[in-house]
């Protein structure tokens, strides 16, 4: 048992906050494509592990970490474009397990052809010089990157809830994932607004990757282990709510932190006991309503 | 030529049972070496198991590997720790350790349907996963069970070696067989109708009466012996049992089995099996990017062949899919 | 002539014809050599090196007219890191292909099922792998041999020299599966010993690749040496949030093996000033003949210098092969006996030897330490120090289970 101090416990939180705004990000994203597609994107691990690609491709072209980090999204969300336009799209109407076993089949394309174009090793992404350093928070030595990971994710969130609740596509959205036979009945075209959202929620993912490249690594393999723990946290969240997204990857990454804290061996564990204890009590997750999507 | 390719295709349909027993048969004289056909068999079951829950109920399961793992730990455990000598009962420990897997994890899982039913089979799996990594006492965690020996099958009175692959080929295939005509009597049962109802319309077979929890559960019961058993024989196969029996990739490679071969379809299990497997033999012996092929490959099936190869072949002969 | 005369005649007639064809034939069949490896995977680079190591040793072979005057063929297959698939690679390259020999496995969970199948099968094999069980009960046999170091070995190996150089405060870190444990174990083991203090240990789960959770406990507890056991990107990543941490600064950072895909891949940024120890570095040529042999054809073949694992994979082959001469037979059980009584060779790095009674291969080892700029493209590292291969460094036979 380590010592347990205050600021040894401070710094552990803060760690987590960093973990849980990563989770956070995948599960916007995987969420709003749910909420309003009912789609499950399996591919969503092998889109976050683009956009740190696409970032060491573009900082390779650029040298300039700012750019890449706005165009590296850009360009998953653009994939991700394309993915819904000519693949997904053919599979509405069908059984709702295709489009989960489609996206399935193209995590394995997509790792493959990275490990195919960039090489079998990974590849290093290096955080701007202004962000290199460490921040003195008080109680620890915080580094100045993982502290703009917070301030970025937070910003985005601002921004995404600002487009959902205060503009008209926003509110399309919204009503689309509340009621779509509705909205169509309304003489709205539902179809570019899944093109829309597909395309932000893998945007979201590929912002993932390129801001958890300069702390962990860029390398294939990436994604795989994070999509299944981004389902855990939709799960728990609640799947299709964006408010449970949030909150529950923020649980998560305290839960995940404070056990490597206190008892490593269960840290992994701990995630699916988290969302077993969770359905038990709450059987559609923190935030779902249930009946809707079951 | 026509006509007699129609009346086969009729024989098989009416009896699937002697066919896959016909073929099996001959089969390790068809592949280029005898063990692919036993890898084929017995994923082959494993997809049979998981088909019976997903093809045929409906109900689609992304963590089967559960059950092959607990099937494949209970006869490993009892062999390897147990020091207990006989296949027979290393089977059976399998068998039951799968079902009563299915038992608890089913019950789980079948209170949510669609895909909150998915996740929670897969995150399930993964749990498991977990507990067999860090239970390495019993488990041998990432290194895998060892120690398995190789016995030899007792009978009252006389005892076969397996040690040759014809001859362990031999062994499977009986068992196999035996498993594949179970399946039969299940899905031509009462049971099996209401099986296949609550795939087509769930809220109908409700309201016709049917306790479709009870049908659910024992589907996912069955389907996890099924899958038990698979990974028994596969304990027995490899000598080891490896963690990566528990992943999600497992679970995944089941899944893509079943549908290239054709969900729902009686066949379809096996013939997806036997192309996955003999691809990927074919495959890594040419190029290290076989995964992408076998992504595309089945990102397009589930695209434009949703039916797989026999359910497509069967509908074409007779447009319904019955074997 | 009657009938059956006539036919027995001519049957014998053609037997004769075909007898020196069936002679040829068997004479002219290549032997083969089957080599699983991970080419797909996370490892897929340590494995194309292994890989070109088996090519090297392909060539030289044949080049001396192969084995007992038959060609060789190395015949390469991908294991996936997964030790279902590497049971049935091995499988197909011993009943389908025919190979004799079997060389191979990166990963110690996969070469123990192919280490089955080959048991099965009676086919010799030469495991290239980092693992302590293989050379042990119950998985060992007359015929599996270990080429490659293992975590015993290496642990013990690194960990005194880093005790009696660096500092005998330690805080280790390490991955919780067999062969993070192992290293852990063994490093603590030998720490005591040395009268030194572990700190602390700290488990983490492989592939993890989040460790800031971890970090501010090490520095708080003020070691003076960090052993990280942090295999495969791991290594980078843990390096990568450790240096952002500022523990570089203070405290010294070990670890029991430095592989050369992951130094070239962090580069100094990262590895400047990690010590650990490894089988072989090219940069060995400039003090050993053998080693300068080796890199100049690897290079001359491949256009860069050889990696740490390329060197089993290369030694393994020329052993199965040196080992068929010996026996004049490419039975598996008299080529194993053939080894164990011949059991010094050397083909890329100086003296190595066999040791009989669990056919563990005894090998001297380096400590490196990685420098503040590359010299040329691949000189990562500066050579510390010499470590002689000592059958001390690993577990006796008898606490393997053996006599």
């Amino acid at each position: 048992m380590p010592d347990i101090t205050a600021s040894a416990l401070a710094a552990q939180v803060f760690t987590g906050l960093v973990l849980g705004m990563i989770f956070v990000l995948l599960a916007i994203g995987l969420s709003l494509i749910f909420g309003l597609m009912t789609v499950v994107n399996f591919a969503h691990g092998s889109l976050y592990m683009l956009g740190a690609y696409f970032g060491v491709f573009l900082f390779g072209y650029t040298k300039d970490f700012w750019i890449s980090l706005v165009v590296a999204p850009l360009m998953v969300g653009t994939l991700g474009l394309c993915i819904e336009r000519f693949l997904i799209r053919r599979l509405y109407g069908r059984s709702p397990d295709d489009p989960l076993l489609l996206t399935f089949g193209l995590s394995l394309i997509i790792v493959e052809a990275a490990r195919m174009i960039w090489g079998k090793i990974g590849l290093t992404l290096d955080p701007p010089r202004a962000l290199g350093g460490a921040v003195n928070l008080g109680f620890m030595n915080f580094p100045a990157y993982r502290l703009f990971v917070i301030v970025i994710t937070i910003g985005v969130l601002i921004g995404l809830w600002l487009f959902l609740e205060r503009t008209n596509v926003g509110l399309i959205i919204r009503a689309g994932s509340r009621d779509p036979l509705m909205v169509r009945a309304l003489g709205i075209d539902l179809s570019r607004i899944w093109l829309l959202v597909f395309g932000i929620g893998t945007a979201l993912a590929g912002l993932a990757g390129i801001l958890a490249g300069p702390m962990r690594g860029v390398y294939a393999e990436m994604g795989v282990t994070m999509v299944i723990e981004s389902f855990v946290v939709i799960v728990v969240g609640g799947m299709g709510s964006l408010v449970g997204a949030v909150v529950a990857g923020l649980l998560m990454g305290q839960v995940v932190g404070l056990t490597t804290f206190f008892a490593p061996k269960l840290a992994e564990i701990m995630v699916f006991i988290t969302m077993a204890v969770v359905l038990l009590v709450r059987p559609s997750g923190l935030f779902g309503e249930a009946g809707l999507l079951e | 030529m026509r006509g007699a390719l129609r009346s086969t295709g009729d024989w098989v349909a009416t009896h699937p049972v002697a066919a896959f027993l016909i073929f099996f048969a001959i089969f390790p004289f068809l592949v280029p070496y005898r063990a692919l056909a036993t890898q084929v068999l017995i994923f082959g079951l494993f997809a049979l198991g998981f088909n019976l829950l997903y093809g045929y109920t409906g109900l689609l399961s992304f963590g089967h590997a559960a059950y092959y793992g607990l099937g494949a730990y209970g006869a490993g455990i009892l062999l390897a720790k147990l020091h207990v000598a006989s296949i027979w009962a290393a089977l059976g420990a399998g068998l039951c350790l799968a079902g009563l897997g299915g038992a608890v994890i089913g019950f789980f899982c079948l209170r949510r349907r669609g895909i909150y039913f998915a996740m929670l089979t897969l995150a399930f799996a993964q749990l498991l996963y977990f507990i067999g990594f860090h239970l390495a006492d019993w488990t041998g965690g990432d290194d895998g069970l060892r120690g398995i020996p190789q016995l030899k099958l007792g009978f009252p009175g006389f005892a076969v070696r397996l040690e040759s692959p014809i001859a362990f080929y031999y062994f499977c295939f009986v068992l196999v067989g035996l498993a594949v005509a179970i399946l039969k009597r299940i899905l031509d049962s009462p049971f099996g109708t209401v099986l296949q109802a609550i795939r087509e319309n769930s809220d109908r077979a409700v309201a016709c009466g049917y306790d479709i929890n009870r049908v659910k559960l024992l589907s996912f019961v069955f389907s996890a012996m099924f899958a038990g058993l698979a990974g028994a024989l596969d304990a027995l196969r490899l000598t080891v049992v490896p963690i990566e029996s528990l992943y999600w990739t497992t679970s995944g490679q089941v899944v893509m089995m079943t549908l290239l071969g054709g969900a729902g379809t009686f066949f379809g299990p096996f013939v997806g099996a036997a192309t996955y497997l003999v691809l990927e033999d074919r495959l890594s012996a040419f190029t290290e990017s076989w995964p992408l092929v076998i992504g595309a490959i089945f990102s397009a099936f589930v695209l434009f062949l949703p039916r797989g190869i026999w359910g497509t072949l069967i509908g074409g002969f007779h447009g319904r899919q019955s074997a | 002539m009657n009938r059956r005369s006539f036919l027995t005649t001519t049957a014998l007639a053609a037997a004769s014809f075909g007898f020196p064809a069936v002679l040829r034939a068997q004479s002219k069949d290549p032997i083969r050599i089957g080599c699983p490896l991970p080419l797909t995977g996370p490892f897929g680079a340590l494995a194309a090196d292994m890989q070109r190591g088996a090519q090297l040793a392909e060539v030289e072979l044949n080049a001396k007219g192969g084995i007992l005057g038959r060609k060789v063929e190395v015949l390469f297959r991908d294991d996936q890191l997964k030790p279902a698939v590497g049971a049935q690679r091995t499988q197909e390259l011993i009943e389908k292909e025919k190979c004799q020999f079997i060389v191979g496995g990166l990963a110690a969970h996969v070469q123990m099922a192919i280490n089955e199948q080959t048991k099965k099968s009676k086919v010799l094999f030469v495991s290239t792998s980092q693992s302590d069980e293989i050379s042990a009960k119950p998985d060992t046999s007359p015929i599996t041999f270990h080429e490659a170091l293992n975590p015993t070995i290496t642990s013990r190996a690194v960990g005194n020299w880093v005790a009696d150089n660096l500092g005998k405060k330690w805080w280790i870190i390490y991955a919780d599966y067999a062969w993070g444990k192992q290293n852990n174990a063994v490093l603590q083991e030998v720490l005591k010993k040395k009268g030194g203090t572990v700190l602390g240990s700290t488990p983490y789960p492989l592939g993890s690749a989040e460790f800031s959770a971890h970090l501010p406990k090490i520095q708080a507890a003020k070691p003076e040496v960090l052993m990280t056991v942090t295999p495969g990107a791991d290594n980078i990543a843990f390096l990568k949030q450790a240096i952002s941490y500022g523990m570089k600064k203070e405290m010294k950072i070990a670890q029991p093996l430095h592989w050369i895909a992951y130094g070239k891949e962090g580069g100094p940024d990262l590895y400047a000033d990690i010590y650990a120890g490894i089988n072989f570095y090219w940069e060995l040529q400039d003090t050993i003949p053998q080693a300068k042999r080796y890199v100049e054809a690897f290079q001359k073949k491949f256009n860069i210098p050889p990696g740490d694992y390329s060197c089993y994979a290369y030694s393994g082959c020329l052993e199965v092969a040196r080992g068929a001469e010996l026996a004049k037979s490419t039975d598996s059980d008299k080529v194993a006996d053939a080894l164990r009584k011949n059991p010094v060779y050397d083909h890329y790095k100086g003296k190595e030897w066999w040791r009989t009674c669990d056919n563990k291969a005894m090998q001297d080892m380096w400590i490196l330490k990685g420098r503040d700029k590359l010299k040329g493209e691949w000189g990562i590292y500066d050579i510390v120090s010499r470590i002689p291969a000592n059958e001390e460094y690993d577990r006796t036979c008898a606490e393997k289970g053996l006599a």
